[in-house]
């Protein structure tokens, strides 16, 4: 049985630091400002580190892009690998042929598969909801929920989690920094004998997305008290827009598709591509963390509040799920109309249920990992295009498993980087987790009581994001700079000090 | 029956593809369980800062810090971590050499802030908002974030490591060595690798690549990665293609030749030479556009060959930039 | 520009050409600036690019190597190798920041005592002109921001 609340102690420190979050990926912390009643007042999510990719890319060979910028995140290098190639065919006029691009996108359902899967059973979901969140932290983790389930079952989801890496292995050479894709397509093309295993692979990965939708299903779904606090509007839960990406027919798509807006009221507002994202995406900086906040351009920066008038948006599953007509597989479809059934309509606002959506989209990966590895074109011999021509300029969005994910960048004529922007998926969901980890601290802690279970499941406010910082906070800044200049009698300038 | 050891994992200016490393042990995990309790590793257990610092001294056996050491949290817990660890490993290109964190080395605090708050082609901030290590909001609730430091470094600049495990990130068959010697080490007492050991082979790269070679190598031509198809046989140099073979060190497999791309230097250089850039720079200026006119060639014709490598500073440094000689890019007076 | 600066100078010579001609300076008397000093090795090929940048890690402000005119190296093709080496290497430098007259590259024969002079006191005046290297306070800067944070970390314990 898992254990949801514990024994409450109080506290009279008028702030609690939560430092640091843990399961989930990056480095960041929570303040809860209490009053002096014990109530909170106000909390904030920092991010607290940063890099500086933006800024020390430029002057590198626009062609080195792919295989630098996966470093911004090691659990999910394949979307900025595969943005940068997308940036990259613009920029040097070279147009994959199809089958560089189910290549890549072949890999890349076996990456959604490997990081969705890594959060629901190690980082997220299966802690928190099959020990409960007020289990002893010290088994509150994947250790725990092995020691929980049994070995065969935790044999199980390491050997298809590692099923997933393996192909990741076969098509991007390495599954942690992949280096395959190249302005043009892919390095090499795929072999019979790669292409067999991959189709082997995909077959128990089918099988087993299916019962990870059980899993859902016996650990949450059917557990009553789950699903009230699911469909609690004072803990998880506000009004948003969400944005993602569909395919041609409207269905939802991770690489080559199109973006829409669906605002708080189910309504599609607008349709985007690569080219436009300008025109829709902002980001707003404030002083108490290193994280940026997007927001929707049209509707402007409101604050940390949700409704239609304000700018914040949400992506990753529950929006994909939320802005498409449906899912283009099968099995993935009829998850896809039992979701909605169960939680009404367009868009669901609940944010736990960003794990189940989560599972569903493992469903998608893992079909159209299956359809793509039965593709006659994967195996094709036209497996890149050759340029040497250099545009100056692209802009590439693919479909993280944490949101949706731009890179933009510019160059001079001689292919070496000048300028780049990138817009990463959690830092869309940054707000919500500000949110939602405010209305659940609220609700949860009044007159200073606190326990262990509490406090995690405030963080269990960001979890549902699956937040990936490491990418979000791709920019290295420090305090403000000081420069001393010294000049010798003529005023010419003959030392510089810095600090 | 040996005594379990304990592991923690913290992480400094690191992507967490470390994490992941340790991670994707799949079934090994159960090896490493057997013989191990991971005591503190916050991507995947809920152990928090106040409970690290509370560990007596010395009491965690081996502690895994990945990533670069950029700002003072960073370093706080390279510290923290020296003192409750007995060993120390700096795991990964970044903690062992700056790796790709390494590369804001090339840039300044300053030019980074302006980027990114208020340059980049989707910030909007007229008011020039800028994150701040002590910040206050309307009601007078403080806020810190750590600060940042001026250079990227690696974890040896801080604090006294005992062994350095290269790659970006370490691979399986890394990673199942050093679980080997762990093992052999808590359940037969056998002696670990003398301090301050690089946990790879002396050898370049070239030795475990399975490429064609001709017999010198030379570099005729320079095509970069997108100029040229490669073949999938031989070597990448001999091609035309710029590999960090030459300057880097065996040990992972050669997987990125294997996958028909160039190396670029992640596991570092061997111990035969102090830094990775002078190596490679000698090791290619070398064997570059050579010809049987070599007497005659003008100045003007050796700086224009040598023009056509771009960016050598970013390449041959891409992972060790901070662990280079210069460390840095500086700015200097006008001449 | 304070005229107590005084550049801290290395100059790579190759033993059957440069340093040659330094000695023929020397016992010609030429006049020649005192702020350098000499490393010699048998042939500029045996510079590694390593020497010259751990010389400005070390603090150097200025760095040169002279050796024997193409065509005529004592081991036939070294200094060959020697110009196209320091030729990619002034390209790495100056992306490091390196203003282009901290560091040079020269022939100089046994039987040229004045060039020697004349390369010699040529280059001290640019570099003493440009002041100290950028790098001789990177090292100090570094320690700064480290041991505070140890202080700090110390201190919290």
């Amino acid at each position: 049985m898992p254990q949801i609340w514990d024994e409450t102690h109080k506290t009279d420190q008028r702030v609690i630091h939560i430092e640091p979050v843990t399961r989930l990926e990056g480095h960041a912390k929570i303040d809860i400002f209490l009053d002096e009643k014990g109530d909170v007042e106000q909390t904030y999510f920092q991010v607290v580190e940063l890099r500086g990719f933006e800024e020390f890319c430029k002057g590198r060979p626009a062609e080195e892009m792919p295989r630098i910028v996966t470093r911004l995140c090691g659990v999910c290098p394949w979307p900025h690998h595969l943005a940068s190639s997308r940036v990259l065919d613009v920029l040097f006029a070279a147009p994959p042929p199809p089958t560089a691009h189910k290549i890549r996108e072949m890999g890349y359902c076996a990456h959604m598969l490997e990081s969705h899967l890594e959060h629901v059973y190690a980082l997220g979901p299966a802690p928190d909801f099959v020990l409960g969140p007020a289990a002893d932290p010290m088994k509150r983790n994947v250790i725990g929920v092995i020691e929980a389930v049994g070995m065969e079952v935790g044999s199980s989801v390491i050997r298809h989690r590692g099923y997933a890496v393996e192909i990741e292995n076969i098509v991007g050479g390495k599954s942690t920094h992949p280096v395959f894709s190249l302005p043009g397509g892919v390095s090499r093309p795929m072999t019979q004998e790669q292409i067999d295993r991959i189709r082997e692979l995909a077959d128990k990965l089918v099988e087993f997305t299916e019962f990870t939708l059980t899993v859902v299903d016996d650990v949450i779904l059917s557990n009553k008290e789950y699903v009230d606090i699911i469909l609690n509007k004072d803990l998880y839960y506000h009004n948003s827009y969400h944005m993602g990406m569909v395919d041609e027919n409207g269905k939802l798509a991770f690489y080559g598709g199109k973006m829409r807006i669906m605002d708080p009221n189910g309504k599609i507002v607008d349709n985007f591509t690569e080219n436009d994202y300008l025109d829709y995406v902002a980001e707003h900086t404030v002083p108490w963390s290193y994280l940026k906040f997007p927001y929707l351009k049209k509707v402007g920066w409101k604050g940390l509040t949700d409704g239609v008038d304000s700018g914040l948006y949400r992506v990753a599953p529950l929006s994909r799920l939320n802005v498409a007509d449906g899912m283009a597989t099968p099995k993935a479809q009829t998850a896809y109309d039992r979701f909605f059934e169960t939680l009404g309509q367009k868009p669901v606002q609940n944010s736990l249920s960003f794990h189940w959506a989560r599972a569903i989209e493992c469903v998608y990966a893992a079909e159209r990992l299956q359809q793509l590895a039965n593709d006659p074109e994967v195996l094709g011999k036209d497996y890149r295009t050759i340029s040497d021509r250099v545009a100056g300029e692209g802009i590439g969005i693919v479909e993280a498993p944490r949101g949706t994910l731009f890179h933009h960048y510019k160059s001079d004529e001689k292919g070496l980087i000048t300028d780049v922007n990138l817009v990463v998926a959690s830092a869309q969901n940054y707000g919500a987790m500000n949110l939602d980890i405010r209305n659940v601290a609220k609700t949860l802690i009044k007159g200073g009581q606190i326990s262990n279970g509490i406090l995690n499941m405030v963080e269990m406010g960001f979890r549902s994001y699956d937040p990936c910082f490491s990418c979000a906070t791709h920019a290295a800044i420090g305090q403000m700079p000081m420069e001393l200049v010294i000049h010798d009698n003529t005023g010419e300038e003959i030392r510089r000090i810095r600090r | 029956m040996a005594e379990k050891i304990t592991i923690a994992l913290k992480r400094g200016a690191s992507c967490v593809g470390c994490d992941i490393a340790i991670v994707n042990f799949n079934e090994e995990l159960f090896t490493l369980l057997e013989i191990a309790d991971i005591v503190f590793a916050p991507t995947l257990i809920d152990v928090k800062y106040d409970a690290l610092r509370k560990m007596p001294d010395k009491s965690i056996t081996i502690g895994f810090y990945h990533g670069a050491v950029r700002n003072s949290d960073n370093e706080e817990f390279a510290h923290i971590m020296r003192q409750k660890c007995q060993i120390l490993i700096a795991y990964g290109a970044c903690a062992h050499m700056g790796g790709i964190p390494g590369l804001a080395n090339v840039t300044t605090k300053q030019a980074i802030l302006n980027k990114v708050y208020k340059e980049t082609f989707s910030a909007v901030n007229p008011e020039g908002t800028l994150p701040q290590e002590i910040s206050k909001d309307e009601v007078g609730h403080e806020l810190t974030l750590p600060k940042f430091y001026d250079h990227v470094l690696a974890l040896d600049d801080v604090v006294d490591v005992d062994y350095f495990v290269p790659a970006c990130p370490p691979t399986p068959d890394m990673n199942m060595q050093i679980l080997g010697v762990v093992k052999a080490f808590v359940t037969e007492g056998k002696p670990l690798p003398p301090k301050g050991t690089v946990i790879a082979s002396e050898k370049t790269l070239c030795d475990e690549c399975k490429r064609e070679r001709g017999e010198k190598v030379a570099v005729d031509r320079l095509y970069r990665v997108h100029e040229k198809e490669f073949d999938p046989e031989k070597c990448f140099l001999d091609q035309g293609i710029l590999c960090l073979g030459p300057a880097t060190r065996a040990g992972c497999g050669a997987v990125c030749t294997e996958t028909n791309m160039p190396c670029r230097g992640c596991m570092g250089p061997t111990a035969a030479v102090t830094e990775q850039g002078a190596s490679m720079l000698s090791a290619l200026a070398s064997v570059y556009g050579l010809t049987d006119r070599e007497s005659e060639m003008s100045e003007e014709e050796i700086d224009k060959l040598m023009s056509n490598i771009l960016d050598p500073l970013g390449c041959f440094y891409r992972f060790s930039l901070p662990k280079s000689q210069l460390g840095r890019v500086v700015s200097d007076t006008k001449g | 520009m304070s005229e107590s600066f005084t550049p801290k100078i290395l100059i790579f010579c190759c033993n059957w050409c440069a340093y040659a001609g330094a000695d023929l300076a020397g016992v010609s008397r030429l006049k020649i600036s005192p702020h350098f000093r000499v490393i010699r090795t048998l042939c500029s090929a045996r510079v590694d690019p390593e020497f010259i940048l751990h010389a400005f890690k070390q603090g150097a402000d200025g760095v040169m190597v002279l050796g024997c005119h193409p065509g005529d190296c004592h081991y036939i093709g070294g200094n060959y190798r020697t110009r196209r080496r320091m030729a990619l290497l002034k390209v790495m430098l100056l992306q490091f920041g390196l203003n282009k007259d901290r560091f040079h590259l020269e022939w100089v024969s046994a039987a040229e005592g004045e060039k020697f002079a004349q390369v010699v006191n040529g280059f001290v005046e640019r570099v003493t002109r440009l002041g100290p290297s950028p790098f001789r306070e990177i090292k100090e800067e570094k320690q700064r921001e480290t041991i505070a944070a140890a202080a700090q970390a110390a201190a919290a314990q």
